[in-house]
């Protein structure tokens, strides 16, 4: 098997890497299986950093500038590490008009974020989302994975205040 | 080949266990609900019934979607078909003894338009199957469809029943879908695909997530039937990060299915193979779109291309693909079982069948409704939908998300089909119907959906990149209240370049917000621009 003695060796010797292996060699390593291998490596780590960019590369053959290019048109890829705590405010029509801007707004003010980031303490990180497909519960506010039931302005300032004093 | 009788015996068992149960609360767990606790009203519920010795006779099941997302959690009583809203774990007790003996909860709901107006058809078995029980599905009578296709008819006799249904795509263009099955029936190649596009970008849009999370194996079936129709032995499911919970009862229901034979190789026993797979997006809304989302399944950033060709004659990986909505393939298994016949006598002249819809915004009874073509938009918004909370009056409704546009409270009377809202400058969309009421200001209704658009353009044309964006920065400035008469002008020339030299239907339709409310709304925009002192005002 000679493209298996090409392939690069993963970037550490930690174990989760087998599960990103996993993702790939299902698919037999075709340049078809990048987005899957993101998800999962973004799964394992987190975050994607660039060593995880580069040995993906590697691995699928494929040049760094692409896996690059596809990392970086999804929204949903993350190239740096999230907060202990995150926050997702939907910005869908739904949402904007039970005022989720307003709540963007106040979380900035709170933490001095904006949509994107993470406070110096790494405690929060802030990320917004174009409808969650939970419109019936508007404003569509997911702290740590889960979503709030309809949660007023309030709610929301409360939870941000107590994960920041942490 | 597996017989009739074992086929039929697939959901046998479980029909017995279900007629057997003198009674039984059904109890949502779809993403709404679930949010709202209703994992700990089950649990409840099981332990009360467990406590009183009833499990022998009575069932508590976890289910999808009911529909009235106002009232979650939501339960429904069998007998009787009580619907109970805002239910807690605390209630339990109570439920558990009507249930027994028989009595009204006090919790129950009132018999509404809302329920008496609709039609199910693609809903039919949300609310009522544990999605992540293939034999809850089989015991109703699922993939029947799929064993008639495949026994009793020619894979181009597919086709033409679905063309006979006169179905069309639920994904927001309207295309008729046999004509599409037919164009890859007949393309020429060994390998096809069949794509189910549940990537629902639309803001608003929750219909397909329902769909998913409630009654997986309809649209596992209705792809397979297409599989079978067009020639095709792998099929994908394109479906949205932001919907986990849909991802993980589509993983579960494939596999159910594949250890039913049902899907993989060799269905039922025939020589016939279908195998679907999932994969998941990754938050970028053009994917919605169906050459961008061929682009993302194959591993690349999801832009769009020029068409034709036609991902019928040249799609995924080069070869004939069939690609189709949720709602679009949830439609299919009830048209193989009832007959063409059936669908085609709901709806309209042109627009077949029923549609369902999304309520949301500034309405009473928010969550997802489906009715027959044709209902119009008073009856519902106001009826069934139950008016804008607080007494306040409808001022505009919102169809099909960012390519839609806002059609105003004096054309309510309007019938919903394809053809009346795209008249209407509207458009059907996928079905994500947002209402606004009096103190909605239109022009920062426009100004939200272009702000959409010109961060989810995909940067590959010029003038949805560069078009969009300028259309914000003035559309800005009249918001601001330092607009000038000719940005009205202006902005109208844009719309126009815009809408016609785009590359997708993300550019192509981008506009249309902004054209419908001036339009409707335009002495909003006059009033900015004249009375720049109004900012805030509305
Ligand atoms: C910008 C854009 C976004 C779209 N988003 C979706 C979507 O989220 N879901 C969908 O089913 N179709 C979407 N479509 C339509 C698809 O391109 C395609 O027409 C549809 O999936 C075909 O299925 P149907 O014939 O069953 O409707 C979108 C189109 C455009 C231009
Ligand atoms: S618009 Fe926010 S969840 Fe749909």
């Amino acid at each position: 098997m000679l493209t298996q003695a090409k392939r690069p060796a993963p970037p550490t010797d930690d174990k989760r890497w087998r599960i990103v292996d996993a993702t790939m060699r299902r698919q037999s390593y075709r340049p078809a299986a990048l987005i899957e291998t993101l998800h999962t490596a973004q799964e394992v780590f987190g975050f994607l950093d660039d060593d995880t960019l580069r040995y993906v590369a590697g691995s699928l053959s494929l040049p760094l500038g692409k896996v690059f290019g596809v990392a970086t048109f999804y929204h949903h890829f993350q190239l740096k590490p999230k907060g202990a705590h995150s926050c997702v405010v939907c910005l869908g029509t739904a949402c904007y008009m039970k005022n989720a801007t307003g709540i963007v707004k106040m979380i900035g003010e709170e933490a001095g974020i904006a949509p994107g980031e993470t406070t110096p303490d790494g405690k929060l990180s802030l990320m917004v989302a174009r409808c969650i497909g939970a419109c019936s519960l508007a404003p569509g506010v997911v702290a740590d994975g889960e979503v709030l039931p309809r949660p007023t302005l309030d709610d929301v300032r409360a939870l941000v205040k107590r994960w920041l004093s942490e | 080949m597996m017989t009739l009788e074992e086929f039929e015996g697939l959901g046998a068992r479980e029909r017995e266990d279900q007629s057997g149960k003198k009674g039984r609360i059904r109890v949502c767990q779809a993403a709404g609900c679930a949010s709202c606790g209703s994992d700990k009203v089950l649990a409840a519920l099981k332990e009360k019934l467990q406590a009183a010795g009833l499990e022998q006779d009575y069932e508590a099941k976890g289910v999808g979607c009911m529909g009235l997302c106002s009232e979650a959690p939501l339960v429904t009583v069998e007998p009787g078909e009580v619907l109970v809203g805002k239910v807690t774990p605390e209630d339990a007790e109570e439920l558990v003894r009507n249930l027994q003996q028989g009595t009204p909860p006090t919790k129950r709901l009132p018999e509404m338009p809302f329920f008496t107006r609709q039609r199910k058809i693609a809903l039919e078995h949300c609310g009522v199957v544990d999605p992540e029980r293939i034999q809850d599905y089989l015991a109703r009578g699922g993939y029947s469809g799929l064993y008639k296709a495949l026994t009793e008819m020619t894979p181009l006799e597919v086709v033409q029943e679905i063309t006979a249904s006169g179905l069309r795509g639920r994904g927001g263009g309207g295309y008729p879908t046999g004509l599409k099955w037919g164009t890859v029936h007949k393309a020429a190649g060994d390998v096809k695909y069949v794509i189910c596009n549940a990537d629902e970008g639309d803001p608003g849009a929750f219909m397909d997530r329902s769909v998913l999370e409630s009654d997986p194996h309809r649209i596992l079936e209705g792809m397979a039937i297409a599989g079978y129709a067009v020639g095709a032995r792998t099929g994908y499911i394109y479906v949205r990060a932001e919907y986990p919970l849909a991802i993980k009862i589509l993983r579960t229901a494939i596999r159910q299915a594949e250890r039913q034979k049902i899907l993989g190789t060799g269905i039922f026993g025939s020589s016939h193979s279908f195998q679907i797979e999932l994969r998941i997006g990754a938050g970028a809304f053009v994917c919605g779109e169906e050459t961008a989302l061929i682009a993302s399944i194959e591993g690349n950033r999801g832009q769009p291309r020029n068409r034709p060709p036609y991902p019928a004659v040249s799609g995924l990986f080069g070869c004939p693909t069939l690609i189709n909505n949720v709602e679009t393939f949830a439609n299919v298994p009830a048209i193989m079982r009832e007959g063409a016949e059936w669908f085609a006598s709901v709806g309209t002249e042109k627009s077949k069948g029923t549609k369902v819809f999304a309520l949301a915004g500034s309405i009473n009874n928010t969550g997802l409704v489906e009715v027959p073509m044709g209902t119009t938009l008073r009856e519902l918004i106001l009826e069934i939908g139950g008016g804008c909370p607080g007494g306040k009056s409808v001022k505009a409704v919102q169809t099909g998300g960012p390519s839609g546009g806002c059609i105003p409270a004096e054309k309510l009377d309007t019938p919903v089909d394809y053809e009346s809202l795209t008249a209407l400058g509207s458009m059907m969309g996928s079905g994500g119907m947002i209402v606004m009421d009096e103190t909605t200001s239109m022009i920062e209704v426009a100004r939200f959906f272009v702000d959409f658009c010109r961060s989810e353009s995909c940067g590959k044309c010029v003038p949805c990149r560069v078009g969009t964006q300028q259309m914000y920065t003035v559309l800005d400035r009249i918001c601001e209240g330092q607009g000038t008469s000719e940005d009205l002008e202006l902005l109208e020339r844009l719309c126009d370049t815009v809408r016609n030299t785009s590359l997708c239907g993300l550019g192509k339709s981008a506009p249309n917000p902004i054209m419908s409310t001036m339009r409707y709304f335009r002495e909003e925009y006059t009033e900015r621009i004249r009375k720049p002192e109004s900012v805030g005002t509305r």
